[in-house]
């Protein structure tokens, strides 16, 4: 069970948030100049660590912001929430 | 060898089971083989006995951070089936079960295989729909997957008793899938171990690898590992949730992710299921071992996770939704849960596949990797004794992305 400190409300309840999955790095500058391998790695390729992830959380069932927050994928461990509502970027 | 049998057994008792041969050696280790494996799982293992066995390559060490058969061969739901949607998957996870079939004689040890069908029991009209589709594709292949009415499902399984016309989700069919079955884990994982031991393969538990060495040219040299270096020209990395942990010491980068997904036992009771369950929309399965006891089955934590713990949450859902359609199981205490790292693709299907360091063959992407053991081993030999991608999993090579042709395959039971 995971307690996330939501910039808004606070420390709530794992179960009133959706997780939307790591942060994308943003879209690459100059799309033609870069090669199929490079493209299409920025398609399907995730950060996948076994240590601190930065993801995106929707908390759905609150006050719905969208944030970004580092957890530990070995430990859980959350640390650096970013309190900027970035709704809108795909997550 | 030697060579399991009633009479083995007679003998044997005769002298108060002191001289059983042990089921595999443990040899020092060397500093050079011609393949590494990094993984001595289900699939590693199944790997190196189709090296040894079809293409003759026995100088072949399997390297294993714990001990054999401890990851997720051990932490698997022993479900074994084929019903699945795209042309690509279904031969090969047919090929599986066919090797299956035929496993326990040929390694010679008793895997205790009961094909015993599935019975998948549908609640929504949408996930009929795509139910049915699967049972046409797999027509085609002559995988077996037929409609089965609510009056035979409660026949059939007659503890299901939830799920009736009042309920907010009732049940409206099912399926059946005659392949399907169950067969015990840990014997795959110590039967293979045992023929790929005798036919001169080396498992060398507690070694666990820490980095890939390249060679100059980019070539994989061998592994860094606890014990020391070792070379080899050939490395396959078949271990599960932990693939990019690996691959991320050379730098390669897989469109992987990992997921912790968990199981648990009830309290063993007299016979009472004798099929897989499996109820995608209520969003578990079931079935029962052979000392009595509910093997349960829900879906992955919602996040990426290398943590190997159940999660209270993702219990709950799965408890919930069980306690809808089995009411009488919620007397049932709870014996042993356990977690295990799965690594998806980014298209939900697996790879077997080359990649751009040459010498370096992955096979990852499994989730329900259990029932894909024999036939991942064997491709998977295949492709690192010949360099030719075998017929079976041509299509789930690395290359597949990079044409974005995708093997879509979100499950029935634990995808995402």
């Amino acid at each position: 069970m995971l307690v996330i400190p939501c910039p808004w409300c606070g420390d709530r309840h794992e179960s009133e948030f959706i997780c939307g999955g790591p942060t994308r790095p943003a879209r690459p500058e100059g799309t033609d100049q870069l090669t199929d391998g490079e493209w299409v790695a920025h398609l399907t390729v995730s950060p996948n660590p076994a240590g601190f992830l930065s993801e995106k959380w929707w908390h759905a069932h609150g006050c719905g912001l969208w944030f970004t927050l580092e957890r530990n994928t070995v430990t859980h461990e959350v640390r650096a929430i970013s309190n900027e509502d970035d709704r809108g970027e795909e997550a | 060898m030697q060579r399991y049998s009633f009479f083995s057994l007679a003998r044997n008792a005769l002298t108060a089971h002191k001289n059983w041969q042990a089921a595999w050696r443990s040899p020092p280790l060397r500093d050079r083989y011609d393949v590494i494996i990094i993984g001595a799982g289900g699939h590693g293992l199944a790997a190196a006995y189709y090296l040894a066995k079809e293409h003759g390559i026995t100088d072949v060490a399997v390297l294993e951070r714990g001990w054999l058969g401890g990851g997720n061969i051990a932490r698997n739901t022993v479900t074994i089936r084929c019903n699945y949607l795209r042309d690509e998957s279904i031969p090969f996870f047919e090929k599986s079960v066919r090797l299956y079939e035929n496993l326990g004689r040929e390694l010679n040890y008793n895997l205790m295989f009961s094909q015993r069908s599935m019975i998948d029991v549908v609640q929504t009209y949408p996930k009929m729909r795509d139910l049915r589709r699967r049972m046409l594709a797999m027509d085609i292949y002559g995988a077996t997957y037929e409609p089965i009415s609510v009056a035979e499902i409660r026949q059939r399984i007659p503890s299901l008793t939830g799920g009736g016309p009042e309920s907010r989700l009732p049940i409206i069919g099912g399926m059946v899938h005659t392949d399907a079955g169950v067969c015990r884990h840990d014997a795959v994982a110590w039967g293979y171990a045992r023929a790929a031991d005798a036919m001169g393969v080396e498992m060398h538990q507690k070694t666990a690898v820490e980095k890939l060495l390249r060679g100059p040219d980019g070539r994989i040299t061998g592994v860094s590992t606890n014990r020391g270096d070792i070379a080899a020209n050939k490395v396959a990395v078949v271990v599960s949730g932990h693939t990019t942990t690996i691959t991320d010491t050379i730098g390669l980068r897989l469109p992987l992710r990992t997921y912790n997904l968990t199981a648990f036992v009830s309290e063993p009771v007299k016979p009472l299921i004798d099929v897989v369950v499996n109820c995608p929309d209520s969003g578990f399965y079931l079935s029962q071992s052979d000392k009595g006891e509910l093997v349960i089955g829900g879906a992955t934590d919602p996040q990426q996770s290398f943590k190997r713990a159940l999660k209270q949450s993702v219990t709950e859902d799965t408890v919930a939704g069980m306690l809808e359609l089995f009411p009488a199981f919620k007397r049932l205490k709870m014996l042993r849960q356990w977690g295990g790292t799965l690594d998806f693709a980014h298209d939900a299907s697996p790879i077997v596949s080359a990649c751009e360091v040459p010498g370096l063959y992955l096979s990852c992407g499994w989730w329900g990797g259990f029932k894909a053991v024999p036939a991942g081993g064997l491709t998977l030999a295949h492709l690192v004794a010949t360099d030719q991608p075998h017929p079976l999993i041509e299509p789930f090579s690395l290359k597949r992305f990079k044409r974005l042709d995708f093997i879509l395959e979100s499950g029935l039971t634990s995808s995402r």
